[in-house]
């Protein structure tokens, strides 16, 4: 058994960042706790290049339960991304606040939280990682300690503490007929055991990580966080446990379950079809653009389900997958910096943004134009690739929903564009860090589209 | 040197926001008219040889086989030619008139990138970003610079087209999964057509592209985004919608479906000469009908784009003379080149007329050869090409494409052929019913605010009419390129 601590390096950078930070914010004073946020961004930068450093070595299996290979790799440097972004959005809007240091540390153990997610290959460490994942994220939802963040967070904690007792009820259930934990035992044990105990825990696993996507059915608290939390929660939270939670839903549909098990790719592919179609006609109404963006986030998590249903069928599923949610992460990320950075919530309050502040209108346009799946963007090349695994996969009715809730998209997504071009009421006045922020994942959005070549190769 | 040349003008675009204000409409001008000049040397200094010149092939996203593959054959340059001299008219034409005058610059240089990208793409990917970035170009164009009911307009164009351009891509998608190995190398594609054994999935791969391109072309009855977004689009929008971007339907069934997709598209070559002809009979009655000018326009490219189609119809008939489709697919380009010239100036002039009396209402002009003479005669000279009149492109193209229609042998394309000859009475009849109505006759209410052309309106529509004029009366240095390529494509379906 490999047991070497160094194949975790990323992994314990964060937690070591997380605790320095802990230690920090004890012990400074209050008005200078802006450093813990120097020390989280250090820390995840750390582990950002530790994990690339990783990305070049062969595959392997740590502690028996945690598989390093390319889902892990780009898990992490989406992971690692985004959450370095979302610091960068938070460090502006809680400078100052009492609990500043402890708000960067939990964005950490979420992030933490998730990349476990997304690497264990053992049922027991999957629950563990989804408590991880979950807890602080609930803590953050309602940081803003005002009626709408409480609300959010009350209901995120409830979806999430129902489904996660759904979910452990599967792992107990595989476990039993499957008589391990581990996945490859369970992919040999769940052969010869009934289909229908198979099938229901398989069901019920699957409750926790659609959970943390945001798909059907685990969806309802993503409109209220989004809109209720704290921008830049809001920002984390719709992005990066979803990160994690496709590449474990990945692993289960590919290395836990026997293959053709669970009714797999009808399973997986309704459950995609439903999460499209429901969060891309939701949001046609939304004037909010937090709400909006939210709904727009269900829809995009139906699209990314479209590889997991084709889990282990053909060549182009895994990399639609993993590219997918990174361009998604990096899109999303640069849509939500943008709300943070105009700290307008209203559509009406976009109008003519692309006059007064070129840049950061110009990286919306971009963001949004992305979602749609418009070239040379990031989400382009995801999108081909999503097509060409349902197409791949024999699932032809899967890719013409798909195009369909595609086309769908573009109404809601234009609803914003368009206000951009009109002519601005009063001048905006946009937050320079967030707006950075923004501007670098529009550029990056692009740069992953036109240089999708270089990171495919990988 | 062809990259070059694609990507000048967007290079050009990201330069522009740093020059003057003032400058911004001359620069412009010099940029697009250099550009056709560039285009126009690489066609000369090809010659009319066979096969792909100017290839450049560097691998993009090799893990799917998709590269940055471009090159020009007899099909792209006739086609890269025709987009440089539209963007330039359209440059002349816009000199001093639109409000925002450096956006509406930037816009059409990135639009023009993204035509000769397109018309120079030999790989399915590629093809597709730039096809796509056609529709959100031109979906800005007509939000922001279009008239009347625009956003509806504007909406309508993206979501069909873009609904369109997705069925493209699971087309696409489809025949890259049939090539063995996978790829999305046109080339490739043609050398080993992709679903050899499997003639169910040839077929829906070609349902998939020929609805994907059908929906841009537009064949009947995919057209009904057409007739708004022409309406409210502006002038120089509207020429290059019509003049460029309907080309690339057509030329993506002959750069790609056809032959690809060879033994699907001879089986199902009766639904293209069936659809040709409904887009011929069709447009032409519809437009019989419009009271509103530029409708009327609009609906003569259904039945202009219904012709090109029939003669692809044609060229499938495997059992068919070889010649007479050779002949068909070279009216087919040809109808290509001249549907561009000509109703480019006619939606230029439109542009004219409504500038100076803010409507189209066929009834409410008339008489307008009285005070506007020289708007008056190029209005005419370009009806005239449009309802094929020989001695202009028009008859060239359409006589080829109906003699080798109904020259092919078979009874289903005689018959349709023939019937397709119905095509060029109507429009000769509403042609010269618009003639009678708005240029001849009574002074109608509008027609004292119409003014003559100036010299910048001139300058645009003139050398259209003039290449219109040069290609029906000495078609052969057109034809001389596009003959090895028709030969080329008839062979290929032939297989």
């Amino acid at each position: 058994m490999n047991e070497n601590p160094a194949d975790l390096a990323p992994e314990l950078c964060v937690l070591l960042a997380a605790a320095l930070g802990l230690v920090h914010g004890l012990f400074l004073p209050r008005d200078r706790q802006g450093r813990v946020a120097v020390t989280c961004a250090a820390g995840l930068a750390a582990g950002f290049a530790a994990a690339a450093v990783a990305a070049s070595r062969p595959a392997l299996t740590a502690f028996d339960a945690f598989a390093v290979d390319p889902i892990t790799h780009v898990t992490r440097l989406a992971v690692l991304g985004t959450t370095l972004g979302a610091v960068a959005l938070a460090a502006g809007g809680v400078r100052g606040h009492p609990r500043e240091s402890e708000h960067h540390v939990l964005m950490l153990l979420a992030a933490l939280g998730t990349m476990l997610l997304g690497a264990s290959t053992d049922l027991l460490v999957l629950a563990a990682a989804y408590l991880l994942a979950s807890v602080p994220a609930y803590a953050l939802a309602g940081f803003g300690r005002d009626a709408p963040g409480t609300e959010a967070a009350l209901k995120y904690y409830l979806m999430g503490a129902l489904l996660g007792v759904a979910m452990l009820g599967g792992v107990t259930l595989l476990y039993g007929v499957g008589r391990g934990t581990s996945y490859a035992v369970l992919q040999e044990g769940l052969g010869a055991a009934p289909a229908a105990a198979v099938a229901a825990g398989a069901v019920a696993l699957l409750a926790g990580p659609l959970f943390k996507a945001g798909a059907v059915p685990g969806h309802f608290w993503v409109p209220d966080v989004a809109e209720g939390a704290p921008r830049a929660v809001a920002a984390f939270v719709t992005t990066v446990p979803k990160i994690g939670a496709f590449a474990a839903l990945y692993r289960i549909g590919a290395q836990a379950l026997p293959p053709g098990a669970a009714g797999w790719p009808a399973l997986a592919g309704t459950v995609a079809a439903a999460t499209m179609t429901l969060g891309n006609l939701a949001a046609f109404g939304q004037d909010n653009v937090r709400r909006l963006l939210a709904y727009s986030t269900i829809g995009q998590a139906g699209f990314l389900l479209v590889p997991v249903a084709m889990a282990g069928r053909g060549d182009l599923a895994r990399p639609a997958l993993l590219f997918y949610v990174a361009a998604y992460a990096v899109t999303n990320l640069g849509a939500f910096a943008v709300v943070v950075a105009t700290g307008r919530d209203e559509l009406s309050g976009y109008t003519g943004l692309l006059r007064d502040a070129p840049l950061l209108g110009g990286s919306l346009t971009v963001c949004l134009l992305g979602f749609v799946g418009t070239p040379p963007t990031a989400v382009f090349v995801g999108k081909v690739l999503m097509f060409g695994a349902a197409l791949d996969g024999g699932q032809v009715w899967l890719a013409v929903v798909a195009a369909l809730n595609t086309v769908a998209s573009v109404f809601y997504y234009l609803r914003w564009i368009v206000p951009l071009f009109g002519r601005p009421d009063g001048p905006f006045r946009p937050a320079r860090g967030p707006a950075a922020v923004a501007v670098t994942a529009a550029a990056l959005s692009l740069a992953l589209g036109t240089g999708a070549g270089a990171v495919l190769a990988r | 040197m062809l990259s070059v040349a694609i990507f000048l003008p967007l290079a050009a675009a990201l330069c522009l926001p740093a020059v003057p204000r003032r400058a911004v409409p001359w620069t412009w001008i010099v940029i697009a008219v250099g550009e056709l000049a560039l285009v126009t040397a690489l066609w000369i200094a090809r010659g009319d040889r066979g096969g792909i010149a100017y290839e450049t092939d560097v691998r993009w996203i090799p893990s799917v086989q998709a590269g940055y593959h471009v090159g020009a054959d007899g099909l792209s340059l006739p086609l890269l030619a025709l987009t440089a001299l539209l963007f330039a008219a359209c440059a002349v034409h816009s000199l001093g008139r639109t409000h925002r005058a450096r956006a509406f610059a930037i816009l059409f240089l990135f639009l023009e990138t993204v035509c000769l990208g397109l018309f120079a793409a030999l790989d399915l990917l590629l093809f597709f970003v730039f096809f796509d970035l056609s529709i959100v170009g031109m979906y800005f164009v007509i939000l922001l610079w279009g008239h009347g009911d625009r956003a509806a307009s504007a909406l309508k164009f993206f979501l069909y087209t873009f609904l369109g351009s997705l069925v493209l891509l699971l087309g696409f998608l489809g025949l890259y999964l049939g090539a063995d190995p996978h790829t999305f190398d046109m080339v490739e594609l043609t050398r080993a057509p992709p679903w050899p054994g499997s003639p169910g999935r040839a077929g829906l791969t070609l349902l998939a592209v020929a609805i994907g391109l059908g929906v841009k072309t537009p064949v009947v009855p995919l057209h009904t985004w057409l007739p708004p977004a022409h309406t409210d689009a502006p002038a120089a929008g509207s020429a290059v919608l019509a003049g460029v971007m309907l080309k690339m339907g057509p030329y993506g069934l002959i750069r790609i479906a056809m032959p690809a997709l060879p033994d699907a598209w001879s089986r199902y070559a009766w639904v293209f000469l069936a659809i040709g002809l409904a887009g011929v009979l069709y447009g032409a009655l519809v437009a019989l009908a419009q009271e509103n000018l530029k409708r009327l326009v609009a609906y003569t490219s259904v039945n202009h784009m219904g012709y090109v189609i029939l003669a692809l119809g044609a060229a499938g008939h495997a059992l068919g003379d070889a010649d007479a489709r050779r002949l068909a697919v070279t009216g087919a380009v040809t109808q290509m080149v001249s549907h561009g010239l000509v109703t480019g100036a006619l939606f230029l002039l439109c542009g004219v007329l409504y500038d100076r009396a803010g409507g189209y209402d066929l009834g409410r002009f008339g008489g307008i050869a009285g005070g506007a003479p020289a708007l008056a005669a190029a209005f005419a000279v370009a009806a005239f090409a449009s309802l094929g009149l020989p001695g202009l492109s028009g008859f060239v193209a359409e006589f080829q494409i109906l003699a080798g229609t109904i020259g092919s042998g078979t009874a289903a394309a005689a018959v349709t052929g023939a019937l397709a000859v119905l095509g060029i009475v109507l429009t000769a009849a509403l042609f010269l019913r618009v003639l009678h109505r708005a240029v001849l006759g009574p002074p109608g209410e509008l027609t004292a605010r119409v003014t003559d052309l100036r010299g910048s309106e001139l300058g645009a529509v003139v050398p259209l009419l003039a290449l219109s004029l040069a290609v029906g009366v000495a078609p052969r240095a057109l034809l001389d390129t596009v003959e090895p390529l028709s030969a080329a494509v008839v062979a290929l379906v032939s297989r």
